[in-house]
């Protein structure tokens, strides 16, 4: 096992041991995300089904009302954890609230890029080659879930 | 902070139950009151890890980690599992709170 990306310290505080190129790599995400959040026709946008899930999914009229009265608090607080994600991404340790909303942040990306890629729920069931166009993506998922798994460790 | 209930929205009356709930089976969870007619589902999806799904049943119902597990283990293997209980105002905040953390909730007449 290689050690664990994410480790509870002293003070209540989480270490981040990330490479620089790993933060290389996270550090558009949180801004793509918001774009993607933003942009005039999320609503309508597949990949983003997942974030705003029907609470009714049998009766249109009263999921269109929780709709109605959720989206725009679901959505300020997933633009807050984006923008706590953007504030540290070059922190060494966070906060449990810094790392909560990390946490957020990347469930709610492997949950776009898992969509977008519709992806099996075991991945060794995927045979990409370096050449796929799905590669990257795959690849950024695959590690977004490794670092996820890390911090709900830690935070467990 | 979600606050999926403002006070300015329009709260639908429960309809009125006219048949007693039924209750014939073991209550076993502090959850459970009496004339409960809503439940909430959590349905097995690709994407949420088993670990986080654990960390977010703990977090946001105060399960234990057994009872979470679980909880867990029945929505992976059995494809969902019924993780609260309440009135429709009650099971609206819990998929709420689900949905925040991208658990794929919904909620359904208890029957």
């Amino acid at each position: 096992m290689p050690p664990a990306r994410v480790k509870r310290v002293r003070g209540g505080r989480f270490a981040l041991r990330i490479t620089g190129a790993e933060r290389d790599v996270l550090r558009s995400l949180p801004t793509q995300l918001r774009q993607l959040l933003t942009g005039k026709d999320s609503a309508a946008d597949p990949d983003l089904r997942r974030l705003f899930p029907p609470a009714y999914p049998d009766d249109p009229q009263k999921a269109a009302e929780y709709d109605g009265m959720v989206r725009d608090d679901l959505m300020a607080e997933r633009l807050a954890a984006i923008g706590v994600m953007e504030r540290t991404i070059d922190s060494d340790s966070l906060s449990e609230e810094e790392l909560l909303a990390w946490l957020s942040a990347i469930n709610d990306l492997r949950l776009v890029l898992g969509t977008r890629l519709d992806v099996p729920e075991d991945l060794s069931e995927l045979d990409v080659h370096p050449d796929d166009p799905r590669a990257e993506n795959l690849a950024l998922y695959a590690y977004l879930s490794i670092l996820e798994e890390d911090a709900v460790a830690a935070l467990s | 902070m979600v606050s999926p209930m403002p006070s300015t929205a329009p709260v639908e009356t429960a309809p009125v139950e006219t048949q007693p709930v039924e209750i014939d089976e073991p209550i076993d969870e502090k959850v459970v009151e009496p004339e409960v007619p809503w439940v909430v589902i959590v349905w097995n999806d690709p994407i949420n890890l088993m670990s986080y799904v654990v960390f977010v049943f703990q977090k946001l119902f105060g399960y234990s980690r057994d009872k979470a597990t679980k909880l867990m283990l029945d929505v992976h293997h059995k494809g969902k599992a019924a993780v609260s209980h309440g009135t429709r105002e009650k099971c609206e905040f819990d998929v709420s709170r689900l949905h925040a953390h991208g658990l794929w909730a919904t909620m359904q007449k208890d029957r």
